[in-house]
């Protein structure tokens, strides 16, 4: 009789709740900020370095390479908003036209690198067994290595310049996610709607696509968010060490490099804004990540 | 009511013979070297017939989820056959097997892990049949989600929901939509009520009856509330340690039960009358359950067995047929049957006649022997023992 009683009032309820699934877009996009008010910030954050890395061009008020001889080294300004290096080029021009190498390599390094540790981390889970086994060991030895000798030896072997870099900081990010990744699908493979799914006879890639990814996007998206935060410092890091991107590329490590050490009490702006421009997108980035996971979770989404 | 009966004379869908599952225990890092297995299964045999239900009974750790797993073939079995409709199916590979899923399909014990919580319900009942190609047009299998969702009597606009939105039993029901989703002729309910409050197991078992007759399913219902099994099963199957002890028509299981341990098994089901219960007479089993990586040698249940003798220590008793349709593995029980009250393990046959039950020292014995406590795993009250 409950369950009777239960379903006939379910017509109602279900169309609410199809209703709200249904909602508009800014509706939605009001909701999330309402619950998520430091996800919001992450997402302006995002969005201001995403907005001066795709606009560059029409933004930025200088070219980030153009020497002006007449303004070296000046203090923020009206003329200059962060002043100039000691080259006199436009400090806050190539901020914004580093976001784009940042973005570019931060991106790339998580999305190809995400996506070979989850397939393979949960492969490994899946089929488990000595592939497992052989996998794991293979991802200890490049674990063994930390990031930036790494990334080091591969720009080494490979050469200088923005791909090789993307390159150098993928390899390294694959063991971490897909060690990451594992462990989750371990414990879901053992759930019964995996075994549900076998016995339904879906194919192995069904299962690992529609069954076992998403059940693990949570973990994952912790991990990949905080590789794009990484991967824009590693690839500071590089660059401030000559081994990244190669000057004139407008970027954040290089800017650090050079005029900024040797001018550090006389002109601090020349290491502080590019500093803050790193600093300030790693941390955007990460707790976006945070906010993004909650409202992939259809549990905690709002009903 | 009781289910109907299926014609005695329909042929066996699933036959099962000899069934074995280890599993190994391997030590070592990269080459695992085997010290020893896990007798899950240990040589099942028992047949089903079309259209009938087959209850699988037993303590936790007996085996029976193991067996419905291997005719499911989530596992492979270690040896043995699974015959469903005379083809072998337990070494089945490929595309025999994908055909075969379509037919074997199972409703879980638990409604809430069983679905995946990433997909709406329709989405989790349409997949099986997008899976294999049986309906390519999205309209339509839309329409046959609804179907399935008001078959198992819910509004079809759940499709939309996801399955924490739902109750336990409403999820219990999606569980058994997307098993109907294939068609399939046999249905495993691997303790399909066990994890529903009381008055929504009977909704659903009424609903699993139903579905039978309709689309003429045949069932192995794995389960350990005895009061469920007698309500839908036709037949039952007792299981200890990897075998079967005992299996008959469920009346003449229930009424005139055999085996030492299956009569132990019944006689720990508490009378609803606390009166009866009170008075009633208990010889409790002794010790634990052995485990299964060492059993006992011979008669697997002989360290426990209250009529056991040193020929029971020797060979491991093979199921007879004591009378037609009733199998015992043991070899100290015979005919003549002897109708036996619910008074728990028939006294050792040393004694030419069983002393008269007495209720003052039934109830001393009880007490000195154990406490009667509610055990979760079984569902039911159950003497917990002390070593005497």
């Amino acid at each position: 009789m409950t369950m009777i009683s239960q379903d006939a009032a379910a017509p109602l309820v279900a169309d609410e709740a199809g209703g709200l699934h249904r909602r508009s877009l800014p509706a939605r996009f009001l909701d999330f900020i309402r619950h998520q008010p430091l996800g919001t910030v992450g997402i302006v954050m995002v969005g201001i370095v995403l907005v001066a890395g795709i606009g560059a061009d029409w933004i930025a008020p200088y070219d980030p390479t153009a020497n002006d001889f007449a303004a070296m080294m000046q203090s923020p300004s009206w003329a200059h908003l962060l002043g100039t290096d000691q080259f006199g080029r436009d400090i806050l021009s190539r901020i914004i036209y580093g976001a784009r190498t940042a973005l570019i390599v931060g991106l790339s390094t998580a999305m190809i690198g995400g996506a070979g540790g989850l397939l393979l981390g949960v492969a490994s889970a899946y089929f488990g067994g000595r592939l497992d086994l052989l996998v794991q060991r293979a991802l200890d030895v490049l674990m063994a290595f930390p990031l930036i000798i790494m990334a080091l030896a591969v720009v080494a072997a490979f050469g200088t310049g923005v791909r090789n870099v993307i390159i150098a900081l993928t390899i390294p990010l694959i063991p971490r996610c897909a060690r990451v990744v594992r462990s989750s699908a371990l414990a879901i493979r053992e759930v019964p709607y995996v075994d549900a799914a076998r016995a339904c006879g879906f194919s192995h890639s069904r299962i690992i696509l529609r069954h076992m990814v998403p059940n693990v996007v949570a973990p994952f998206l912790i991990v990949v968010t905080a590789a794009v935060g990484q991967a824009i410092l590693a690839e500071a890091a590089l660059s401030y060490l000559g081994l990244g991107v190669q000057e004139p590329v407008p970027d954040w490590g290089l800017m650090l490099q050079g005029g900024a050490e040797e001018y550090a009490v006389t002109a601090p702006w020349i290491a502080i804004f590019p500093g803050l421009a790193i600093m300030l997108a790693v941390f955007g980035v990460n707790i976006f990540g945070d906010a993004l996971r909650d409202a992939l979770d259809p549990k905690l989404r709002e009903r | 009511m009781k289910p109907a009966e299926p014609a005695a004379s329909s042929a066996p869908l699933l036959e099962v013979k000899g069934l074995r599952k280890h599993f190994p225990i391997s030590e070592g890092l990269l080459i695992g070297r085997k010290i020893g297995e896990v007798k899950a299964v240990d040589g099942v045999d028992f047949t089903i017939r079309r259209g009938e239900t087959l209850g699988l009974v037993g303590e936790s750790g007996c085996g029976k989820t193991t067996t419905g797993r291997c005719i499911l073939r989530l596992e492979r079995p270690t040896a043995g056959e699974i015959r469903y409709n005379g083809l072998d199916i337990a070494t089945l590979k490929g595309r025999p097997l994908l055909e075969l899923r379509r037919r074997i399909q199972v409703i879980f014990q638990d409604p809430y892990s069983s679905l995946n919580p990433r997909m709406k319900v329709g989405q989790i009942i349409a997949e099986p049949i997008r899976a294999h190609g049986i309906e390519r047009d999205r309209a339509r299998r839309a329409a046959r989600v609804h179907e399935l969702l008001s078959v198992c009597d819910l509004d079809p606009a759940f499709a939309d929901r996801y399955p924490h939105e739902m109750s336990g039993g409403q999820r219990q029901r999606v569980g058994i939509a997307r098993a109907l989703a294939l068609e399939p002729e046999f249905i495993v309910c691997d303790e399909a009520v066990s994890a529903l409050d009381v008055s929504i197991q009977a909704q659903i078992i009424n609903l699993l009856e139903d579905l039978r007759e309709r689309f003429h399913l045949t069932y192995l219902f794995i389960a350990h509330d005895l009061s469920v099994v007698r309500h839908i099963c036709h037949r039952v199957a007792v299981m200890y340690l990897g075998r079967i002890v005992e299996l008959a028509d469920c009346d003449q299981l229930f009424d005139n039960p055999q085996h030492p341990y299956t009569q132990a098994l019944l006689a720990a089901v508490p009378v609803p009358d606390p009166e009866v219960e009170r008075r009633r007479a208990f010889r409790p089993l002794v010790g634990e359950v052995p485990s299964t990586i060492n059993p006992p040698s011979g008669c697997t249940f002989h360290p426990r067995c209250p009529i056991a003798v040193s020929a029971c220590r020797q060979a491991r008793p093979e199921l007879r047929e004591l009378r037609p349709r009733h199998w015992v593995a043991c070899g100290q029980v015979d005919w003549p049957f002897e109708r036996h009250e619910f008074a728990g393990i028939r006294s050792p046959p040393k004694r030419a006649v069983p002393p008269p039950p007495n209720k003052e020292a039934g109830t001393q014995q009880h007490e000195q022997n154990g406490r009667i406590r509610w055990d979760r795993g079984l569902g039911c009250r159950r003497l917990v023992l002390l070593r005497r």
